[in-house]
């Protein structure tokens, strides 16, 4: 009896690490996405898919809005964007941001209710600046959202800032002050970098730089003499494609082959989607959200004055399509479309 | 379930007699010791006598720049975290002594951007080639081959490569592996990633080849003496010079199983050459990536390894070119 329990500690030792870290149990379902033999699958949890599922209803539709009547530009003032849309297609679309972004405050979170066509509120400068990216989305980036598009609720679910966004942070000031070793902006645990020792501003150089260098690997067999990427850049992708990976709840070989990540030739075609996304939401935020800086309140900021930027978490919220492929210009089209 | 004459890692007997002091051999300007004590835990696991102990000028010498090392990366860490020693403990896994950055290249940088990391460096380097003098001298004064020694420089030849030669070779610092325990790790795959998957390296899969075959061969060496312990087989130096039944019969046994036997020496230089072979061709493969391949999966591609896979994607296509 003594030597079986000397034998047992080991083995409880090794599942005690197990139960407290993030380990999943088994079963996990896999899926052959590419040859037979190359190890190209797909790993889900089934019990994780079921709670992302829960998690990523869409909302209730509004219905149609008859059609005809007067401009919004004709009736209201200080309409600047929906001024094309009818008087009915106004409200109607006034009412879906609300209840995508503001669903007990109401319309008094925007605007002032004595006077609707007051920009005194600054979420009412940041929502028109907002209805405008969601133009930009859905009319200039269908490469990504094809056909599917976006509206508030793509990110927003009922919040006033989307659940998953990100801002330059700092963590631990004192680390990176004086004599001592710098930490880089990398090795703690946070959610962006998938809790690796990764670095985790990664996407302040990669999401928001227009020209990034993401691409870290080679085209040629042997080295020439221009040098290459360094490992240090090699680690900034790693992290933002843990945080992709996170962000869409896939593995790495959703779009890459794994035997040779930088090779198109044997990449799936989602590689070619996430490259528009990468690129859309380095426009978001280099256009849209960055300079949304000067307009916010304090308390919206990050730690060192940047405003809240997309990645993306902020949309797909664990799931490869956002809320499963739901057809967001259902409702509303000519507000979400329209230039 | 375990008969009680059963011996296992925990059950060995343990005969305690008169403290075993050794051959008297020729020390340094250091004394050996003369104290010696029994442990029964460390009996548990092997010799329950520990000492006379003897580090010399060179061990000394070498704890010495080794605890510095250690105490270098320790207050950094510590440092890292505001000197608060409860989140240290909490976080001890991620917390890194990194490089430089590549702007440094080969240069000295400021203490806080990867000064500590060189400064520190030099020390466990000072340190762990000291503890080879060691090692050798040791052998050397033992009326011993040096053995241990050259298996030891093996893997001192491949720590070389990571630390000193290939970022020399590279002409940036910012190329060296980071010290902790995360970081190494992604240090790691960073570097088959950047380097086009080094599964494709020659020298690396000799590496794992050996490695492997290190394991496979210890297995098979271990579980055939202590299977002929009973006959005397774990005193194999006896057995060597005076063969026994137990090596009688641990040979016909594998001359049976697999056709071929090692013999009581053989099968130590087998273990030998694996173990050396296993940092020595991984240091190599280490020092051929980025120096003089640049991408191991294109390379593997233009010499035949990596074979092609039929194009079950219909033909993707980089949206930059």
């Amino acid at each position: 009896m003594k030597y079986i329990l000397l034998v047992a500690i080991p083995y409880v030792f090794v599942l005690g690490l197990a139960a407290i870290s993030d380990v999943e149990t088994p079963p996990i379902d896999s899926e052959q996405v590419g040859f037979r033999g190359t190890g190209m699958v797909q790993m889900t949890n089934p019990r994780i898919a079921a709670k992302l599922e829960d998690a990523n209803q869409p909302p209730d539709e509004f219905g149609p809005v008859e059609p005809g009547g007067d401009l919004a530009k004709d009736i209201y003032e200080n309409v600047q964007v929906l001024g094309d849309l009818t008087d009915d297609e106004f409200n109607h679309f006034m009412l879906g941001v609300t209840t995508w972004v503001s669903p007990e405050e109401g319309c008094g979170y925007c605007h002032n209710e004595e006077n609707l066509a007051s920009d005194e509120k600054y979420t009412k400068v940041v929502a028109r600046r907002m209805m405008q990216m969601t133009r930009t989305i859905n009319n200039e980036w269908s490469d990504h959202v094809g056909a599917t598009g976006v509206n508030c609720y793509s990110c927003h679910r009922g919040n006033h800032v989307p659940e998953y966004v990100w801002t330059d942070e700092n963590y631990h000031p004192e680390a990176n002050k004086g004599f001592a070793a710098s930490r880089n902006d990398q090795n703690l645990a946070v959610d962006v970098n998938g809790h690796t020792s990764l670095p985790y501003n990664a996407m302040a150089d990669l999401l928001t730089s227009p020209d990034p260098q993401i691409r870290v690997q080679s085209n040629l067999a042997l080295p020439t003499r221009q040098g290459g990427q360094s490992l240090q850049t090699t680690e900034s992708t790693y992290s933002l494609m843990i945080n992709m990976s996170e962000g869409l709840g896939v593995n790495c070989n959703y779009c890459h082959n794994s035997r040779a990540f930088g090779d198109w030739s044997q990449s799936s075609d989602k590689r070619v989607t996430a490259f528009h996304g990468i690129n859309m939401v380095q426009e978001l935020n280099a256009t849209y959200l960055d300079p949304l800086a000067s307009e916010l309140p304090e308390n919206r900021l990050g730690p060192n004055g940047d405003a809240p930027k997309a990645m993306c978490m902020t949309c797909h919220q664990g799931v490869n399509k956002p809320m499963y492929g739901w057809e967001a210009l259902n409702d509303h089209p000519k507000a979400l479309v329209a230039q | 379930m375990f008969k009680p004459e059963y011996q296992n890692i925990f059950t060995q007997v343990q005969v305690h007699g008169p403290a075993d002091l050794g051959v008297d051999v020729e020390t340094g300007i250091w004394e050996r010791g003369e104290k010696t004590w029994t442990s029964y835990w460390m009996g548990k696991i092997g010799d329950a006598q520990i000492g006379p102990l003897y580090l010399g000028s060179l061990g000394v010498a070498s704890i010495m720049c080794g605890a510095t090392w250690f105490v270098m990366v320790g207050l950094n860490m510590l440092a890292q975290v505001g000197w608060d020693p409860v989140e240290f403990i909490r976080q001890l896994f991620w917390l890194s002594l990194d490089p430089p950055a590549p702007k440094y290249g080969l240069s000295f940088p400021p203490m806080a951007e990867g000064g500590w990391y060189l400064l520190s460096s030099m020390f466990l380097l000072v340190s762990v080639l000291l503890w080879w003098a060691r090692v050798y001298t040791r052998a050397k004064a033992h009326g011993m081959g040096t053995h241990v020694a050259w298996a030891f420089a093996s893997a001192i030849w491949l720590f070389l490569v990571l630390g000193l030669i290939r970022p020399l070779l590279m002409g940036s610092w910012s190329e060296a592996v980071p010290y902790g325990i995360f970081s190494h790790l992604d240090w790691t795959s960073a570097f088959s990633i950047r380097y086009g998957n080094l599964f494709y390296n020659p020298f690396h899969m000799l590496s794992i080849a050996f490695l492997y075959g290190s394991a496979l061969l210890f297995a098979m060496h271990a579980g055939t003496i202590l299977a002929v312990s009973r006959y005397g087989g774990e005193r194999e130096i006896e057995q060597i010079v005076d063969r026994g039944t137990a090596s009688e019969r641990a040979a016909l046994f594998w001359r049976w199983t697999m056709g071929f036997n090692a013999t009581m020496e053989s099968i130590h230089r087998w273990a030998f050459w694996f173990a050396i072979f296993t940092t020595l061709t991984g240091g190599i493969g280490i020092l051929l990536t980025g120096t003089v391949v640049d991408n191991w999966y294109l390379w593997g591609v233009k010499h035949g390894i990596a074979p092609p896979y039929p194009d079950v994607f219909g033909g993707t296509v980089d949206p930059m070119n």
